[in-house]
């Protein structure tokens, strides 16, 4: 049965046209018969909508998961992770442990967040413990950077207050909900400026949970000098990492974009700061990603015919703890320059040898493990099947901040990297 | 003092011995020794007693004129932009702009001045027409061709190493010998060599000895060790003068604009913040390198430099020795590229002091032969020659045929090896060939590498019919790894 795959796509990016293209896939609409469709998050919105009633066939391959907004939307996202939390504490497992201010020392990767106006009071009890800090006001359904705002005073968010007279309808519908996370105010510079990371993770299957990490993750720059300065607070270029609000500043480079490869990242902090901390800075990387999709896991509908690239944005500290910052489900195909044209070239190449193997008409019904070989630059992040085959006492072992053995990242095992040692 | 000496401890039959414990138990020994070997590593070997100081700096006649020419044409192209633009040399600043400056210490990269109308004094490319031009009077080369004419640009007699004598001097860089760079791959378990040579590098910094450290290297620095490593070879330790210097040279720069400022800051615009890895560092660059055009602590280097520092006269005092200044303060006039010499090592030190002492250390050992005439064996005009023979004689085809279509090799090599290859490979690269220049304290290396890489990429290279073919086949280096390129070339290829 060598016909050949039939494409559709409502993103018109030459990353993804090219890569289907080489294939020799043959592009199709989207009313005829299909076998692949990358779609954007409007689209699979409707396509799984109650109303529609749609259909997958088995020889069919999408490219999100129904509800992926339970990972990628902020206040679901947090929402998840809490409810995690939560129930691994009631369960009495180790990885919940709390330390002697209450924080938890193995799960606490997302700045504190709230919903506005929902917990608006419950914000406001925390702001007042310390009045000096500074908060990031995110609306839940915008992306690159959109709508974003610090405030460091009640008053800059007076309009969320579920008392305010002028809020009246405005707060209410979920088109305007916000949330608002603790501002990290203590980045890790590097030559003074301050950056994110942003990284790509395949998710073939939630239930058993299998992921991959795409190695070629991306250190974002901003082009203006980090102040924490309270007069800076309104100055885009110094805080937000997005590119699209970046390119806009005058000092964007269109050669390098003001991105650094991962790799840079870690022959930076290496050679400054010593092994140890810089493996166990990227174990902890690998690990709040992992927690947080085993967080959204049993919500999630993990529809065969569905996989996903997300792209995860990631904030380190100054004491080398790295946070959760968002996830995307979109991540940007459009290149800012010419190694970014790469990047995101293969990146694609290696998600669709993964997701649709060898090229050809999909078989939905397949085990979603593919041979070591076709993976490309990405490695295992976890497989909860090759896990579980290990053995429950695995789990107390793999906590980071214990010795996890070889560095990550540096796959001596033939068969399963490091990275899938903990659960 | 004399307090101490009336204490009944101390007995004068011991005091030599006392002493000596003394030194040992407090590591000042090795720090005496360091010290030592620091200045043996920098100074030329003792030479012939009635022999003047020009000798030290370049004992043959003809290359001190080559050079004494060049300095007085970058002199000249200096003074005139200086006049054409009316900016003076250096001026004072006033109050609110030292002011200004100060708050943007750290920021200078953010900075917009206007710069449009300054050149760089010179580029590589220009540089190494002289280095063509260069003659030795001396000699005739003859007008026959033989099979001993040299077919390259550079036409003097220096005696260069060939593979043979390479292998021995780079001994450790031989195929039985575990190196950084090759023996440390992914797949390679890290029981065969790496976690030893971890262990070994971290007892040497322990002990604290630069003879030793240097000889490690040769093996290549693992990358936590490395900024210890280095520091501790070039004898650097941060003592708080060290600082406090830094901070003088700073004050310096807030209180004094030079004309030379505007020059480094072109050459980072146009250079390192271009670059994929350096980017992130520029404002590290202005700090460093405006606080060295300053130093005059550099000056002491010319005694063994062939080049001189510039001089320049208080105005309206032309030829008055009294009124004489060195411009820069420390005589080294930046040209296009220069900032790339500090660069790649922000990637290891992030306080600015730090990582101006171990620049300008690199400076006065290496970098300069790379930008100044000279006959000696780690000097850009033996390089170039070293380069060029170890092509001719070993890969004669590829050679000749470059030649055939107008691609000289050495017009495509050239740069790299002014650059000691920064802002060509990629910055991991990089640092594990500065390893081995420190750790042979050579830049020959540099030459080995370059032939290295043509050797390398000769299959395409054979390929191609024009010069812009071929520099277009060397134009990314950034995929290469160094150490099994050097191997291969000195140790596998057929002599």
């Amino acid at each position: 049965m060598a016909g050949k795959v039939k494409w559709v796509t409502d993103i018109e990016k030459s990353v993804l046209i090219n890569n289907f293209e080489k294939r020799g896939w043959v592009q199709v609409t989207e009313n005829e018969d299909w076998n692949f469709y990358w779609m954007s998050v409007q689209t699979i919105r409707s396509v799984f909508s109650v109303e529609t009633g749609y259909r997958l066939s088995d020889d069919q391959v999408v490219n999100h998961f129904p509800n992926h907004y339970e990972l990628t939307r902020k206040d679901l996202m947090v929402k998840n992770i809490k409810r995690y939390r939560k129930e691994l504490e009631k369960e009495g497992s180790p990885l919940a442990e709390r330390d002697e201010n209450g924080k938890y020392l193995y799960l606490d990767f997302v700045p504190v967040t709230y919903m506005l106006p929902a917990d608006y009071n419950l914000f406001v009890e925390e702001f007042r413990k310390s009045p000096s800090s500074t908060w990031i006001m995110k609306p839940c359904g915008k992306a690159q950077g959109k709508g974003i705002f610090l405030i460091n005073k009640l008053s800059q968010i007076k309009k969320w207050s579920r008392d305010s007279k002028t809020s009246s309808f405005v707060s209410q519908s979920t088109k305007e909900a916000y949330v608002i996370s603790l501002y990290i105010n203590n980045p890790l510079l590097i030559g003074g400026r301050k950056f994110d990371l942003r990284l790509y993770v395949l998710v073939s299957t939630y239930r058993p949970l299998r992921c991959y990490m795409y190695k070629l993750g991306f250190c974002r720059f901003c082009t203006v000098k980090y102040t924490p300065s309270t007069s800076e607070l309104d100055n885009m270029f110094v805080h937000l990492t997005n590119v699209a609000i970046q390119k806009h500043g005058e000092d964007y480079n269109h050669i390098h974009g003001g991105k650094w490869t991962v790799s840079n990242l870690r022959l930076y902090l290496e050679s400054t700061r010593g092994r140890e901390v810089t493996s166990k800075l990227f174990d902890e990387i690998h690990w709040i990603i992992v927690q947080s999709l085993k967080a959204v896991a049993p919500v999630m509908n993990s529809d065969k015919h569905c996989f996903e690239c997300y792209g995860y944005d990631i904030i380190i500290d100054d004491k080398l703890k790295p946070w959760l910052i968002e996830v995307n489900a979109s991540p940007s195909l459009t290149s800012s320059t010419a190694n970014d044209r790469i990047l995101k070239y293969n990146l694609i190449n290696d998600t669709l040898n993964i997701a649709v193997p060898n090229g050809e008409i999909p078989d939905c019904k397949w085990n979603k493990s593919p041979p070591k070989e076709v993976l490309g630059n990405y490695e295992i992040l976890y497989d909860e099947e090759l896990a579980q085959g290990d053995g429950a006492d695995r789990e107390l072992r793999g906590r980071p901040g214990q010795s996890l053995g070889p560095k990550a990242g540096r796959s001596r095992d033939a068969g399963r990297t490091v990275l899938t040692t903990w659960k | 003092n004399q307090a101490s000496l009336q204490r009944p401890e101390i007995k004068l039959e011991s005091l030599k011995e006392d002493i000596k414990e003394f030194f040992k138990i407090s590591g000042w020994e090795k720090k005496l020794q360091n010290a030592v070997y620091s200045e043996l590593s920098v100074f030329p070997l003792p030479s012939h007693p009635a022999a003047p100081p020009e000798h030290l700096k370049e004992p043959l006649v003809y290359m001190r004129k080559a050079q004494g020419s060049w300095e007085k044409r970058i002199l000249k192209s200096l003074n005139s932009m200086c006049t054409e633009l009316s900016i003076p040399l250096a001026r004072k600043r006033p109050v609110g702009e030292q002011k200004e400056l100060l708050n943007k210490w750290n920021e200078m990269g953010t900075d917009e001045p206007d710069l449009s109308l300054f050149r760089p004094v010179y580029a590589p490319k220009d540089f190494l027409e002289v280095l063509i031009n260069l003659r030795n009077p001396n000699y005739e080369n003859g007008d026959s061709l033989s099979f001993r004419t040299h077919l390259g640009l550079i036409q003097v007699p220096l005696k260069v190493k060939d593979i043979p004598e390479l292998k021995e001097c780079f001994a450790e860089l031989g195929l039985n010998t575990g190196q950084l760079g090759i023996d440390d791959s992914t797949q390679v378990p890290p029981e065969l060599f790496e976690n030893e040579h971890v262990r070994i590098g971290q007892k040497v910094l322990a002990e604290q000895d630069s003879a030793a450290a240097q000889q490690y290297v040769r093996q290549g620095s693992p990358t936590a060790l490395r900024a210890e490593l280095w520091a501790l070879i070039l004898n650097i330790s941060s003592q708080p003068e060290d600082i406090l210097y830094y901070e003088q040279l700073k004050t310096n720069v807030i209180q004094h604009d030079l004309l030379v400022d505007s020059l480094i800051y072109k050459d980072v615009k146009l250079t390192a913040s271009n670059d994929d890895y350096y980017f992130v560092f520029e404002d590290y660059l202005y700090q460093v390198l405006l606080c060295f055009s300053r130093d005059t602590s550099v000056l002491s280097h010319f005694a063994y430099n062939s080049a001189s520092p510039p001089k320049s006269y208080i105005r309206g005092k032309l030829g008055l020795e009294e009124y004489a200044v060195f411009y820069p303060p420390n005589g080294v006039i930046p040209f296009h590229g220069f900032s790339m010499y500090v660069a790649p090592l922000c990637f290891l030190y992030h306080e600015p002091y730090k990582l101006y002492q171990i620049f300008r250390e690199m400076y006065v050992r290496f970098f300069f032969r790379l930008h100044s005439i000279s006959s000696h064996p780690s000097g850009i005009v033996s390089l170039c020659l070293l380069f060029e023979t170890l092509l001719q004689t070993y890969l004669p085809q590829l050679f000749y045929h470059l030649r055939e279509i107008g691609a000289q090799p050495l017009r495509i090599s050239f740069k790299w090896m002014v650059r000691a290859f920064s802002g060509y490979l990629a910055t991991d690269q990089l640092l594990l060939l500065w390893d081995r220049i420190l750790g042979y304290n050579s830049l020959e290396i540099l030459a080995v590498l370059a032939a290295a890489v043509f050797a390398f990429r000769a299959v395409n290279l054979m390929e191609v019919t024009s010069l812009a073919a071929a520099e277009a086949v060397l134009a990314d280096l950034s995929t290469l790894k160094v150490m099994p390129l050097l191997q291969i070339f000195l140790f596998a290829t057929v002599t």
